[in-house]
């Protein structure tokens, strides 16, 4: 007999003739946060994030390309296919290896959405967002967002995603509570998160 | 039901417990068949052992309209674990029986708010008091602020907040022989806590918590006093006993 | 390399020499009471929190219930994904898969995140025996491995050392291993976090395999979700050309929906944050992104044996948050070591007799018994294990899996007491004996009471007695 027999021999060994009641399972917590004010989930989103010290920057459409162009300056940096945005002096993801991106000092992308109850952005790697490395092993992390992209909770946000994709949800710079369970910024992720929150998209 | 550590080693909290229920007009009476609720056999793992003493207890209190006890613990152990015992058993008229004995048992300060109603029992007591809610009674059978509220109403006392209340006192039954190191340093840490209140007389509602935290306040001389909740709520202003 | 838990002690012993460590119970207590207030913080802040607990409960029962079914799910969903999937039946055969695939590859060393699964099964051992060397990637996994040491917590494996002992760490060992620490490092934990950053990055970017478990699989739709902080989960997810993860078979959920309650309960109730740094979510290969070879390996080992107990299968909910450590008095007073298992604390206390049986050895045995009920852990937990009742339950078995043998004396004693409680008579003539018995126990011992409580006076009469006399009437 394979293993897996075996293993699902003994799963249903162990669960036995006993009936097997599905428990009714709550929801009632999807309706949290459905009704607040667009301004007060945008609001909540960028004090969240700014929570984790990562710097949030709002601005208008018209005013991206600007506000990416001095988040970057001076800095090598990295876009991925698909960004609509122009940043100036940025390379192209041409497949890199890790060690080239590591030589890399930044990247700018997009993103899914937000989550303002947790202060979240989530990318599923489409198009503007790159392979998951590029947004990775750079050490500053540019990441523009719509206003109507945030949703107020975790609930909104993966009844919204889709899970064919694959997904990083990011809060924050990389931290650690590793040493005395206090909370450090800066471990192997980007060092610093830069969200621009662009009010009119 | 006067759990068998008051009935052995503290008949003053038994005793205390009947004027109380008494001055506040509850017919009291004494089962002589009673014993323990189990829970010693039951937390140390021998639910076999445990049978008859359950059968016992079904057997002494019933016909009674309540059970109460000066002991969360004890009060806790019919709600949650009787069951267990009797399922052991394997005998359905037990558990009938059981289960319907444990939804008589109330834990002593259930019992005055909820069933009687009252807050102030016409308690005097002029000591700086601390309360510690024992685990049992915050947790097993969250009897929340219902201590706090009746002790709130003492004339005389100066109630004064433990730091740390929530925490175990590191009793737990034969824990505290089984594991006696990790149990003192549970009780020192509690022990401490209750050092820093200035309080005279720290009060609980279970007997073996206070013997535990005592005896480790004895033994550092701290010179504060243990007393059950029942101690505490029986004592009565004394120019009204010299005016009788 | 780590140590292993084999040959620890029975509980109350190594409790002991934790318990008389002073600087080990500083470390704790700063620890567990720095998390305690942050966990409180944050779930105070979550109105439905008591809702999402029970849905937690309830998800997690329901897979358990209908585990062979979930489990040819998510089998299917992986496969469509392109992942293989793998059934492995205990450690041995689970580590004999991982090491088969990374020496498929010629790989001589592996990057890890941090995974408990794959420290239940000893995988880093079993992988120096075929040569291979498996780095922990984890920042508290680093300083276990680095020093040599065993890991004492679930969520921060490092907790019980200071920043001072881990830059000492971090100064003498790294150098061994790969890139040495500055040589300027300060016990700043900023320091010691980059020292880190530093010393890994050069194995994240030239492994060729990457080892990792997974806190949630979805059946529905082959996803696996890593959950963590530093980004080095990223960095193995991503980087190595061949992700190898094991993850025990409880770890499914049904539907991808189901996630909106975990991702909620899980970052609260382990680091005491609103979401923790990263996410990371993958089902199979994704075309030129990521390892374009994706293994997963389906862990029993001990899983079905507590599946099989009607009363201990609620542990198997566990989401491994450690929040019941964190709020554990008794964790908080021993460490994590003194359970002589990667699962330490409330959790480790059940789930290792669980996994493992009762009635085989001393140590495993011992467990249950670690433990007053207090209740807090209980109270802490995202998924409602109610630990106390499957303590309570566990030592039964443990004095049931001893019957028969020669009674030991305290079985003798729980019986003449069963005996004596099962009428009031007999316990009132005991009762005339109790004061003598207390005076006795003064003299000669009861000593792991008295050497540091006093025990009370013995009263007068019983209770029992002065009623007989009196009625009650005190006039
Ligand atoms: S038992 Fe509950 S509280 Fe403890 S680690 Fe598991 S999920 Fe968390």
């Amino acid at each position: 007999m394979s293993t897996r027999e075996e293993i699902l021999g003994r799963v249903r060994q162990a669960i036995g003739d006993t009936p097997r009641p599905t428990a009714e399972v709550p929801r009632g917590y999807r309706g949290v946060g459905e009704g607040l004010d667009r301004s007060a989930v945008l609001a909540r989103f960028v004090e969240r994030v700014e929570d984790y010290r990562a710097t949030v920057t709002r601005c208008r459409a018209a005013e991206v390309a600007e506000v990416l162009a001095a988040a970057v300056t001076g800095r090598s940096v990295v876009v991925p296919p698909g960004l609509p945005w122009p940043v100036p002096g940025s390379v192209d993801d041409t497949g890199q290896s890790a060690a080239e991106l590591d030589a890399i000092d930044a990247v700018v992308s997009a993103a899914a959405l937000g989550i303002a109850e947790t202060g979240t952005v989530v990318l599923d790697h489409g198009p503007g967002q790159g392979r998951r490395a590029l947004t990775l092993v750079p050490d500053l992390h540019v990441c523009v967002l719509g206003a109507a992209q945030v949703v107020a909770g975790v609930p909104q946000a993966v009844a919204r995603l889709d899970p064919a994709s694959p997904q990083t949800w990011i809060s924050g710079p990389s931290a650690t509570s590793d040493i005395e369970l206090d909370r450090v910024e800066g471990v192997h992720g980007p060092r610093t998160l830069h969200v621009v929150l662009v009010d009119d998209l | 039901m006067v759990t068998c550590i008051n009935d052995a080693l503290f008949p003053d909290t038994g005793r205390n417990v009947v004027r109380l229920l008494r001055r506040l007009g509850v017919e009291v009476d004494f089962p002589q068949a009673q014993t323990c609720c189990g829970q010693p056999m039951v937390n140390t793992g021998y639910l076999d052992e445990a049978v008859p003493v359950l059968r016992s207890f079904v057997r002494a209190f019933e016909g009674y309209d309540a059970v109460v006890t000066p002991s969360g613990s004890c009060a806790g152990s019919a709600r949650h674990q009787h069951d267990l015992v009797a399922r052991r058993s394997g005998d359905e008229g037990l558990r009938a029986a059981s289960r319907e004995t444990s939804q008589r048992v109330y834990e002593l300060s259930e019992f005055l708010v909820d069933v009687l109603g009252v807050e102030d029992v016409g308690a005097y007591f002029p000591h700086r008091v601390t309360y510690h809610p024992t685990c049992h009674s915050l947790r097993m059978l969250a009897v929340g602020d219902r201590p706090l509220r009746l002790l709130r109403h003492v004339r005389g006392i100066d109630l004064t907040d433990l730091p740390g209340a929530n925490e175990c006192c590191g009793f737990g039954g034969t824990f505290a022989m089984k594991n006696s190191d990790t149990s003192v340093a549970m009780g020192s840490d509690k022990a401490r806590h209750v050092r820093e209140t200035g309080a005279e007389v720290l009060v609980a509602g279970d007997r073996s918590c206070l013997t535990h935290v005592g005896g480790l306040l004895s033994r550092q001389r701290a010179g504060v006093r243990v007393m059950h909740l029942a101690d505490v709520l029986a004592q009565t202003e004394p120019s009204k006993v010299v005016a009788s | 390399m780590t140590g292993t838990f084999v040959g620890m002690p029975v509980f109350p012993k190594a409790a002991r020499e934790a318990v008389g460590d002073s600087q080990l119970r500083r470390n704790l207590a700063h620890a567990t009471g720095t998390i305690r207030a942050k966990r409180a913080a944050v779930v105070g802040e979550v109105e439905e929190w008591e809702e999402l607990r029970l849905a937690g409960a309830a998800i997690k029962e329901n897979v358990l219930l209908h585990l062979d079914e979930h489990l040819v799910r998510l089998e299917e969903s992986l496969t469509k994904a392109g992942a293989t999937v793998h059934w492995a039946s205990d450690a041995e055969e689970a580590c004999r898969i991982v090491g088969d695939i990374a020496a498929a590859h010629d790989a001589t060393e592996v990057v890890k995140v941090k995974s408990m699964a794959t420290q239940e099964i000893g995988l880093n051992e079993a992988l120096a025996a075929r040569g291979i060397d498996a780095w922990e990637t984890d920042l508290a996994e680093l300083i276990v491995q680095l020093g040599d040491d065993l890991s004492s917590h679930i969520l921060v494996p490092a907790i019980h050392r200071n920043r001072a002992e881990i830059r000492e760490i971090f100064a003498s060992a790294m150098g061994e291993v790969g890139r040495p620490a500055p040589d300027d490092l300060t016990d700043e934990p900023a320091r010691l976090a980059e020292a880190a950053r530093l010393h890994l990055r050069e194995k994240f970017l030239r492994a060729k395999v990457g080892v990792s478990g997974a806190n949630f699989a979805v059946a529905e739709t082959g996803s696996l979700v890593v959950v963590e902080s530093e980004g080095n989960g990223r960095m193995c997810l991503t980087l190595p050309e061949v992700l190898v993860s094991v993850v025990g078979i409880e770890k499914i959920l049904p539907t991808w929906d189901d996630l909106d309650v975990f991702l909620q309960l899980l970052p609260r109730s382990a680091t005491g944050e609103r979401m923790n740094p990263y996410t990371s979510v993958w089902s199979g290969v994704t075309p030129d992104d990521g390892p374009q070879e994706v293994h997963v390996v389906l862990l029993d080992n001990g899983r079905t044996r507590a599946l099989a107990d009607e009363v201990g299968r609620q542990a198997l909910r566990c989401i491994r948050c450690s929040a019941c450590l964190n709020v554990c008095p008794v964790y908080e007073r021993t460490g994590g070591h003194a359970y002589g298992s990667v699962y330490p604390g409330p959790i480790g206390a059940i789930l290792n007799p669980l996994l493992k049986g009762v009635g085989h050895d001393d140590q495993t045995d011992s467990l249950p018994y670690a433990s007053t009920l207090c209740g807090a852990c209980f109270e802490a937990c995202p998924v409602r294990i109610d630990i106390p009742s499957v303590l309570v339950e566990l030592r039964s078995q443990v004095v049931d899996a001893h019957r028969g043998g020669v009674p030991k004396p305290e079985a003798v004693a729980m019986k003449a007491a069963g005996a004596t409680l099962a009428s009031g008579r007999r316990l009132g003539l005991a009762e005339r004996l109790a004061g003598t018995g207390i005076r006795l126990a003064r003299r000669v011992g009861a000593r792991p009471w008295t050497q540091a409580r006093d025990l009370p006076d013995p009263p007068a009469e019983s209770f029992r007695a002065w009623w007989r006399r009196t009625g009650g009437d005190e006039r």
